[in-house]
């Protein structure tokens, strides 16, 4: 056979590649980039945070293997529920607000405004900024007596709380931060609602459906996947909120805003504690994951491909 | 500039769909106008109390606009803390960063869109399942690698891993290299194109909307980040303009202090501008962008 092979060849043997290997080289050549750091900082990483996650350390004096034992320290530390549940109450309260908030923004402005451009300034330029610059200056905003946020409410009528001062308020005053911030998404609703065929809707108003039909039975399904991936992008973001309590609260009062990052920023970078905060990492990724396969396994149900055939 | 669909043609049947028409659209500016203005609040304070003597500041009921301007506020802080310095840290990390990410961006793109290798769909959703993984989760063994290498307190660790491109980068532009016909493609291969000219020649010239969208979001990723450099950076001389802009806050006092907010706000305000500027010079490629790439989850 191999002679059979070689006989029907006459060149002379050189190095030679079939198309395919070719083909199969220079993709690799290609995605090399991503190669690196998906093995480095990617898996490589994971697999030696998990494994940190099992020792006692502080990488320079002490490196004893205890096991899970930062995991089960972590599920007696008061400190570590509090910041899951204050980080809970974040994503739970922000997570469906920013979307819906964003959604209607969308909608909104999609229906041949003048002056579109500029709306979609103001409600972005948020978005873009966010970070240092925005807690800085909703610390000031969220001044309980001088502050423009109280000073607003108090011309409605309303005495507004004290907000980062209070251990109820505290929370919900970043949650409106993250909704003030949450033009992003907007954006990108706009961009599905730019896809919808407008055939749909002249078909639809033919047969007599109503602007509230159209909405419910087109639109709407029509822009399921954009809600879809929105969703599971900001239910990621939504647990790793730190900057914010970094640096408007740095966790108070009395941790009403320890979220999960700042305690594994404690934990971690000012304690020396590597493992336990590893321990804590974990466990984050564990819940985002959970919740990310929740959305992707109910997706099936609610979110509407147009014209794909579903396998 | 890209318009809604509107339905003028439904509406005009009749008197009382035009009526009904007018209120809605009356009612539909009211709540635009009346949100923005809600939205664009917070900006606006900040500009106006950027230019207040400290006594204006808590003022009952506020002060929009000040008697008298306080142009001080804009310069002194140049002299108490190295902004100049900060600033140029942060150009520096932050075009750099972007610069070389849309690079590797495109071309590991382009390999997922257009090569049909071997194992490439695996890969693919490989990637994708990359973009679920927390940064915290990889943060402390990354920190302890570049430890060891007795990087900390440099610019690598908050430069290097940024170039090599990333997944979320890598999705969007691979849905949008999807969109262009292979019709090209297949002609150049019969030429002798190179897999590179290729993309160098075809897809590349023609991926502008994509890059604009990447070019701004990295752009304002690199220069708002603030948990990278707050673990790596201890030298105040490194700083960017984050890390340096919460020192200049720790040294207004904090809490309820309130006096020397003019200047606080006055340097929060320049460190925005240039992601303003940036928004405006990427933004009629933005919707654009997004729109061709079409995100469908």
């Amino acid at each position: 056979m191999a002679q059979a092979v070689s006989g029907s060849s006459p060149a002379p043997r050189r190095f030679s590649l079939s198309p395919q290997a070719r083909i199969n080289i220079a993709g690799y050549l290609f995605i090399t980039p991503w190669i690196i750091k998906f093995l480095t900082l990617n898996a490589g990483a994971m697999i030696a945070s998990f494994g940190i996650s099992l020792f006692k350390t502080d990488f320079f004096t002490t490196f004893d293997f205890i096991g899970f034992d930062n995991y089960t320290r972590l599920f007696r530390d008061p400190l570590f529920w509090k910041s899951l549940s204050v980080t809970a109450y974040y994503a739970f309260g922000m997570v469906p607000l920013a979307l819906v908030f964003s959604l209607v923004i969308a909608l909104l402005l999609n229906q041949n405004v003048k002056f579109q451009g500029v709306y979609r300034v103001v409600y972005y330029l948020p978005s873009i900024v966010s970070g240092v610059a925005v807690a800085i200056l909703w610390k000031y905003l969220l001044q309980p007596r001088w502050g423009l946020i109280n000073q607003g409410l108090a011309l409605l009528g309303i005495e507004g709380p004290k907000w980062l001062f209070s251990t109820t308020w505290a929370m919900p005053a970043f949650i409106l931060m993250g909704v003030w911030a949450a033009g992003g998404n907007m954006l990108l609703y706009l961009a599905g609602l730019q896809g919808i065929p407008t055939d749909l809707y002249h078909a639809a108003s033919i047969d007599g459906a109503n602007a509230w039909h159209r909405f419910w039975r087109i639109t709407l399904p029509m822009l399921t996947p954009t809600i879809y991936f929105n969703l599971i992008i900001s239910i990621i973001g939504a647990w790793q909120i730190f900057t914010q309590s970094y640096i408007i609260t740095a966790g108070g009062p009395d941790n009403s805003t320890l979220t999960m990052v700042l305690l594994l920023y404690r934990k971690g970078f000012q304690q020396f504690h590597f493992g336990y905060a590893s321990a804590i990492a974990w466990v984050l990724f564990t819940i985002v994951m959970l919740f990310t396969v929740l959305v992707v396994r109910s997706s099936e149900a609610w979110v509407f491909y147009a014209g794909e055939v579903r396998g | 500039m890209i318009r809604g669909q509107s339905l003028p043609d439904i509406h005009r049947r009749g008197g009382r769909y035009r009526l009904e028409h007018f209120t809605g659209r009356f009612v539909l500016y009211v709540v635009i106008s009346v949100g923005a203005f809600v939205f664009s609040m917070p900006l606006l304070w900040m500009i106006s109390t950027s230019l207040k003597t400290p006594e204006l500041i808590n003022r009952i009921p506020i002060i929009w606009i000040p008697p008298e301007l306080r142009w001080a506020n804009y310069i002194d802080p140049w002299r108490e803390m190295p902004f100049l310095l900060f600033y140029w840290n942060t150009v520096f990390i932050t075009v750099t960063n972007t610069a070389i990410i849309l690079i590797t961006n495109s071309l590991v793109a382009f390999g997922f869109a257009r090569i049909p290798f071997k194992g490439r769909t695996i890969i693919f959703f490989v990637l994708l399942a990359t973009m679920m993984l927390p940064p915290q989760v990889t943060m402390i063994p990354t920190y302890l690698f570049w430890s060891r290498l007795r990087l900390v307190n440099t610019f690598w660790p908050i430069m290097a891993p940024e170039w090599l491109s990333a997944a979320y980068d890598v999705f969007l532009m691979r849905q949008f290299y999807m969109t262009i016909s292979t019709d090209l493609d297949e002609a150049a291969r019969i030429d002798g194109c190179s897999w590179f000219g290729i993309y160098r020649h075809i897809i590349l010239p023609l991926s502008k909307p994509v890059i604009g969208v990447l070019a701004i979001l990295n752009f304002s990723f690199n220069w708002n980040n603030f948990i990278t450099p707050l673990i790596y950076l201890n030298d105040s001389r490194l700083f960017p303009i984050a890390l340096g802009l919460r020192l200049f806050e720790t040294q207004m006092g904090g809490g309820d202090t309130y006096v020397r907010l003019g200047p606080l706000m006055a340097m929060t305000l320049v460190s925005i501008i240039p992601l303003m500027v940036a928004f405006f010079v990427a933004q009629r490629y933005f919707i654009q962008g997004i729109v061709i790439t079409g995100i469908k989850g």
